[in-house]
């Protein structure tokens, strides 16, 4: 067989460049977009904060109820804003075509949503757990809780983020998949939350975390080795269709 | 020879309507295919159906002699593909999204040549801006840039025309004439006629579900 680079156009400057660098390129490709829409990404993390401001004025401002609260808030309002983060995920990439040059690339394509994926959980996981001890504070959250609560953020989101990420790339051709994409992720998010949770209300009542936070790190571990080839089947299907 | 896609008997149909019935195809080099047909009658599926991205309802695609499904990855680094949606992000500059372009092609290009590429096709001092601040036919054109900097053999493209100025259309006809001359292959959807000298292959499709 011919080796496919003996055209006459071929450059000499070209070479191949390999897998870690094109995928070093889609994740600066993504934050590149991000900082200048900006909205995109910030406005899962304002919800989250909206929520946790109003949740006491709403409720109760006794921080003793607002502590045993917290733990489960703080978790709930984060896989909210992680499912409001999702659907702009493959949208705007599927509209303007980039989708397709995505598909047709000859890199391997679930590398590339692996790359995409991470570049999103960099954008809502990271600053989400950055911002936690903030919103714990407005929430009395114990102080022996915070530790912890970032560090299963940190765990729990980025498995968020892969498992969103299937649901956003098969509901990606629909008009308006939204509705849907968080009727069918919202079940495998069940368990992140309780475990996450768990773990948090542990560190506080002073027993060990390790149970949950080995749960979590398994959760996130399978959804790393499976997820990206469930993103890429899921968007040649959308696309075909 | 480098491009070699053969299609026997292909069929499509969308939304249980037939699109396209019993259509053979050779494509190898020095081809310049132009895929005609009125609006609706399969022009874009058929492009997606060479592409790989859609499975024929019947017949057989082959690269190479081998079925194009198992030949994917070597199809794909010989296959330059343009889209009804060029594939150009609004929120990214020329230069940023050349540069990714490139990198999903698995090539190391640095700035000069990302640079000499979009001179070409006529932007410089456009390349630090981001791409919706451009005009449809410049945003076009760095979707075009890529034929420039990008080397592969089997270039298809839906609609390269669409947006372009008059001087970007003679820009783009002398283009697909060189690259079919050099021993590259086209194969494109296009409403624009090429010069009478230029000969070209055409394939006319729908003339009958036009009528249907």
């Amino acid at each position: 067989m011919p080796p496919p680079e003996s055209t006459a156009t071929a450059a000499p400057t070209l070479a191949p460049r390999g897998l870690a660098a094109t995928c070093v390129r889609q994740v600066k490709r993504e934050l590149a977009i991000a900082r200048r829409r900006g909205s995109e990404w910030i406005n899962p993390l304002l919800f989250q904060a909206l929520v946790i401001v109003l949740f006491p004025l709403g409720i109760s401002p006794e921080p003793a109820l607002l502590a045993t609260l917290a733990p489960g808030l703080l978790w709930v309002t984060a896989l909210l804003a992680v499912l409001l983060s999702l659907d702009a995920l493959f949208r705007s990439d599927f509209d303007d075509g980039s989708l397709e040059q995505m598909l047709l690339s000859p890199q391997p394509l679930p590398a590339l949503c692996l790359a995409k994926t991470f570049a999103h959980w960099l954008l809502t996981g990271v600053p989400m757990a950055l911002i936690a001890p903030l919103l714990g504070l407005l929430l009395s959250l114990p102080a022996a809780g915070v530790a912890t609560l970032m560090a299963a953020l940190l765990l729990g989101s980025a498995t968020f983020s892969l498992i969103g990420a299937v649901g956003a790339a098969l509901t990606v051709s629909l008009p308006r998949g939204g509705v849907l994409l968080s009727l069918l992720i919202l079940p495998f998010y069940i368990p992140v939350l309780i475990f996450g949770a768990g773990a948090v209300n542990a560190a506080i009542a002073g027993d060990p975390v390790t149970a949950p936070m080995a749960l979590l790190g398994a959760m996130l571990a399978l959804a790393i080795a499976g997820a990206p080839f469930a993103i890429a089947g899921a968007l040649r299907i959308s696309v075909d269709g | 020879m480098t491009v070699a896609l053969t299609g026997r008997g292909l069929a499509c149909e969308r939304d249980e309507r037939e699109l396209l019935h019993g259509l053979d195809l050779d494509v190898v080099d020095g081809t310049l295919l132009r895929i005609e047909g009125p609006n609706g009658s399969g022009k874009t599926s058929l492009l997606k159906m060479l592409t790989g991205q859609l499975a024929p309802t019947a017949g057989t695609l082959s690269w190479r002699g081998q079925p194009l499904a198992r030949a994917r990855a070597d199809y794909r680094t010989a296959l330059l593909y343009l889209g009804h949606e060029p594939g150009v992000t609004t929120s990214l500059t020329a230069m940023e999204n050349l540069a990714w372009s490139a990198a999903l092609a698995d090539l190391c290009v640095d700035a000069a040549a990302i640079e000499a590429a979009l001179q070409t096709v006529g932007l410089y001092g456009f390349e630090d801006l981001p791409a919706g601040q451009l005009s449809a036919g410049q945003r076009r054109r760095i979707a075009l840039a890529r034929l420039e900097l990008i080397p592969r053999p089997l270039w298809i493209l839906d609609e390269p025309f669409t947006a372009l100025d008059r001087a970007g259309v003679a820009w783009l006809e002398q283009r697909l004439l060189a690259h079919r001359d050099a021993g590259g292959a086209v194969v494109l959807t296009t409403h624009h006629e090429f010069a009478p000298t230029a000969c070209i292959e055409r394939l006319r499709l729908g003339a009958t579900h036009a009528a249907a």
